[in-house]
């Protein structure tokens, strides 16, 4: 029961408290950029979560049966970043290969993730935070989730944003960021939930 | 005349190209360590030295590395100056090392070292290079301090971890939280746009040539999307 109750704060309290995008500032960039329109931005917030959720499978065997083991903890950064980039490439062949439809659909993403800070980041969170593997892999999700979350969110006040009219300085990036702002204040707002749904 | 070159490529990073407020790269650390003003010096000064080795590095081996596999080779030299940099930090600074956290290993996947190597060092000679490297590195430094002196002076009445007594009772401690990250840089863009009168940010949207990935999807999968939308 306990590890359950650990499991559902990790994963709510990745969606919603520590909001990759909207609290800790990782993956930013296709935040902003590919935030446009709902599908592309619900599509992108998929193939983050399944790129995620691979990476960690594949990043804490690594670090603790391998890295730990023979004391190369260092090694860590360039581990990590290079499984995760052949792991977006062999991603991409094989659904390209095996599953056209779904490559249509989230391919264009993925190599865009790559160098997404998020991937990396939630990797090396996972292992930081000491977690075990249920754990890491739970917070991977909820941080997936998370970033979808925000992608989708932010899409709809976007569109807003497009049909409104902006000062000319503000126009563009600007008026993008300060809305941005907005709802990670949203998000502050929950910050109490997890630690007080348990009390 | 050559001097003059120089100059102008060590200069273009600190105010024309200014990575920050004119390419927009590199926002996640730009957002996250700019809550005060060391941190952000820090962090500055850590991807400026990677900056500058990775593209002495990238350009000497420019001839040497396959088109075809440039960008892994890109990654792995990042890499290994990142972790050079993470375990220098540790040693010599470790209430930096502290502060700064996983965003400090996150200079690996930074938008502006990948997009320099890219777009600067594999088509430049060395001393150019570590001249773009430098100059850009000290833009990227001169914009993080100024946000964090703007988020820390009003967000926590102190600069550098000194207090600024009469601005005590004013905090807005909104500004060093995660929303006043967002709050500033919107604003401070939008301040180098209208004193540029619009010349500066021309890239109001991600382009592919300030996109790290760029390399991998020759398709401009997100350009090509845009359009058709």
């Amino acid at each position: 029961m306990d590890t359950l109750k650990t499991l559902v704060v990790i994963l709510l309290s990745s969606v919603l408290v520590n909001n990759y995008v909207l609290s800790r500032f990782l993956g930013i960039c296709p935040f902003l950029g590919v935030s446009k329109k709902l599908g592309q931005a619900a599509g992108m917030g998929v193939s983050v979560t399944a790129v995620m959720l691979l990476a960690s499978a594949i990043t804490w065997p690594i670090q603790r049966l391998i890295l730990d083991q023979l004391h190369l903890e260092y090694m860590q950064t360039i581990v990590f970043i290079l499984v995760i980039a052949a792991l977006v490439q062999m991603l991409e062949i094989i659904l390209k290969k095996f599953s056209p439809a779904l490559h249509k659909a989230l391919g264009v993403y993925l190599p865009l993730i790559t160098t997404n800070c998020a991937v990396l980041g939630v990797a090396i969170n996972n292992i930081t935070d000491g977690y075990t593997f249920v754990e890491s892999m739970v917070s991977s999700l909820g941080c997936g989730l998370g970033f979808l979350l925000a992608m989708v969110l932010f899409s709809g006040l976007r569109s807003r944003i497009d049909e409104s009219e902006v000062p000319a300085p503000f126009r563009g990036l600007a008026v993008t960021l300060i809305a941005a702002s907005f709802i990670s204040l949203a998000f502050m707002g929950l910050s109490g939930i997890v630690d007080s749904l348990f009390a | 005349m050559k001097k003059n070159g120089n100059l102008s490529v060590l200069t273009k990073g600190i105010f024309k190209e200014n990575p920050v407020f004119i390419l927009i790269l590199g926002t996640c650390p730009t957002l996250a360590t700019t809550t005060n003003v060391v941190g952000a010096f820090g962090m500055g000064i850590a991807a400026l030295v990677v900056l500058l080795c990775s593209n002495v590095l990238i350009s000497m081996l420019r001839s040497v590395i396959p088109d075809g596999v440039r960008i892994p080779c890109y990654i792995t030299i990042i890499a290994g100056f990142v972790t050079m940099v993470q375990m220098a930090v540790q040693a010599f600074f470790p209430a930096l090392y502290e502060m700064l956290g996983v965003y400090l290993a996150l200079i690996v996947v930074n938008c502006i070292i990948l997009g320099r190597a890219e777009m600067f060092a594999s088509k430049n000679s060395v001393g150019k290079s570590a001249l773009d490297g430098i100059g850009m590195g000290l833009g990227f430094t001169l914009a993080l301090c100024a946000m964090a002196t703007v988020r820390e002076v009003f967000g926590a009445a102190s600069f550098a971890g000194i207090a600024i007594p009469f601005l005590a009772d004013y905090k807005i401690e909104f500004l060093v939280k995660a929303p006043g990250g967002m709050l500033v840089y919107g604003l401070l863009i939008a301040l180098v746009c209208a004193l540029t009168n619009g010349k500066g940010p021309k890239k109001k949207e991600f382009t592919c040539a300030g996109c790290p990935s760029a390399g991998y999807c020759k398709t401009g999968a997100c350009q090509s999307k845009k359009e058709e939308a």
